[in-house]
């Protein structure tokens, strides 16, 4: 297949710890079956920063905790014709949803003024223009745009995004065995 | 012998001894009916509405309606188990299940129920209430985050183990698992030995100290869908008839 038959696929990690990516890179010699089938796009996986063009697939992994995730994720959704959710920081916020039953301001006032381990006689919250807005809560990617399938897990298993991903670029019905989806 | 009371489930013949409710029937007929609240050797609680079937038509929940001659039962339904996956889509949007540190992950009837009916996402809104822990006591936990008011530890521990350690309060969003105490588990009468602690669905009320003793790929849902116990294992001796041993019509009929 020539570069230019091949399906499109976007990734990126929001409010997420690069997991679930290494978990995609889990899938051992099947990577190279996978080149076969697929170029990257803009991915951490190549350092790609900006989409260069429409991708057939986006995979999201983690939630938006800030204003950028917000912006890269409408990015996606914007360029991709298929959106998937992958790894439960995606599909329900994660862990760094764990903060979402504390108000912000506690939130921040432990990390960077009472928490036991901090030094910061000025009690300064940090708060640059280069650094991206907090958000109140940590948002699972479908409360933000639509997002197509949901793939759980944490991570989702090498074999969870490989069957997905085969069937989706084959254009087969995306119907997971038991085993593969799982949530933890 | 008392002769069977016999019905269908979605078609199939079934027989009841008198007085069974209709869960128990089916369970002894091999045929599973999603449930959550409902346990075998607890009084029917009927309060999570997922083993609601239809009886001619009529909905209504499978645990505590008794089983009746006649009757035609409908339970694996597209349009119950739409409303099925409705129900757990709630639950996990109300409380805040973290299943990927939970203790209880991989024998967690909720988590197995959402992976029977194939929900990878609930599709409402999560709620992100704050919900208690109560790590009071030496030896047991309480994660009201992960509590889904089935009462199940409430009637066992007063059914089974004479007691009264727990109980609710609060009304609709602010119902809430309490303990019979002023205020923390460490104060009752609770013993690490109770079968209240044994029946718990989820991970919300657990002993300490025995977490994740089961690797990944060996716990009870890992490879075996919720059910599949019921309907895997046909009563023993059964001749095929549908009925259990015990009221089986064609050794009657003999
Ligand atoms: S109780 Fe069940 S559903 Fe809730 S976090 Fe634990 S494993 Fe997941
Ligand atoms: S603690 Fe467990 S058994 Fe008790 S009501 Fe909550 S979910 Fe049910
Ligand atoms: S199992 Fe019947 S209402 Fe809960």
């Amino acid at each position: 297949m020539g570069e230019n038959q091949k399906a499109r696929i976007a990734t990126t990690s929001l409010a997420g710890c690069f997991g679930c990516h290494m978990s995609l890179l889990d899938i051992d010699e099947r990577i190279l079956q996978l080149a076969e089938l697929v170029v990257f796009d803009k991915s951490p996986i190549n350092d790609i920063k900006q989409f260069t063009g429409r991708c057939d697939v986006g995979l999201i992994e983690g939630g938006c905790c800030n204003e950028h995730n917000v912006e890269v994720l409408r990015d996606f959704r914007k360029h991709c014709d298929i959106l998937i959710s992958i790894g439960d920081c995606a599909t329900m916020g994660g862990i760094p949803a764990l903060r979402n039953t504390v108000p912000l301001q506690e939130c921040l006032d432990e990390a960077y003024r009472d928490g036991p381990s901090v030094h910061n006689p000025s009690g300064m919250i940090p708060n640059d223009v280069e650094l991206p807005l907090i958000l109140d809560k940590v948002y699972p990617a479908h409360e933000v745009v639509k997002i197509d399938y949901h793939l759980p897990g944490c991570p989702p298993s090498a074999d969870t995004l490989w069957e997905a991903l085969v069937a989706l670029l084959t254009a087969k019905p995306v119907e997971l065995p038991y085993e593969l989806v799982k949530y933890d | 012998m008392t002769p069977g009371i016999t019905f269908t489930i979605d078609g199939k013949q079934v027989t009841a001894a008198p007085g069974q409710t209709i869960i128990e029937a089916a369970d002894t007929a091999g045929i599973y009916i999603p449930r959550l609240c409902h346990k075998p050797g607890l009084e029917p609680f009927g309060s999570c509405r997922l083993c609601t079937v239809t009886v001619g038509g009529r909905p209504c929940s499978s645990c505590t309606q008794p089983a009746a001659e006649g009757i035609v039962v409908e339970s694996d339904t597209d349009e119950l188990n739409e409303h099925r996956r409705a129900l757990l889509e709630m639950l996990f949007v109300e409380g805040n299940h973290f299943c990927m540190f939970c203790e209880k992950s991989g024998n967690c009837e909720l988590q197995a129920l959402a992976y029977k009916f194939g929900i990878t996402a609930p599709s409402f809104t999560y709620q992100w209430q704050k919900h208690d822990v109560d790590a009071s006591h030496p030896q047991i936990l309480i994660d009201r985050n992960r509590c889904i008011l089935c009462a199940r530890c409430v009637r066992a521990s007063q059914d089974l183990d004479g007691k009264s350690v727990f109980g609710f309060v609060g009304r609709g969003p602010n119902k809430r698992l309490a303990v019979n105490a002023e205020a923390r588990l460490s104060d009752t009468n609770v013993d690490v030995t109770d079968e209240a602690l044994d029946v718990c669905p989820v991970g919300a009320l657990l002993r300490k100290h025995v977490g994740y003793k089961v690797p990944i790929g060996k716990r009870q849902f890992d490879h075996t869908p919720i059910g599949s116990d019921v309907e895997g294992e046909p009563a023993p001796d059964d001749c095929g008839c549908g009925g259990a041993e015990n009221v089986c019509q064609c050794t009657q009929s003999e």
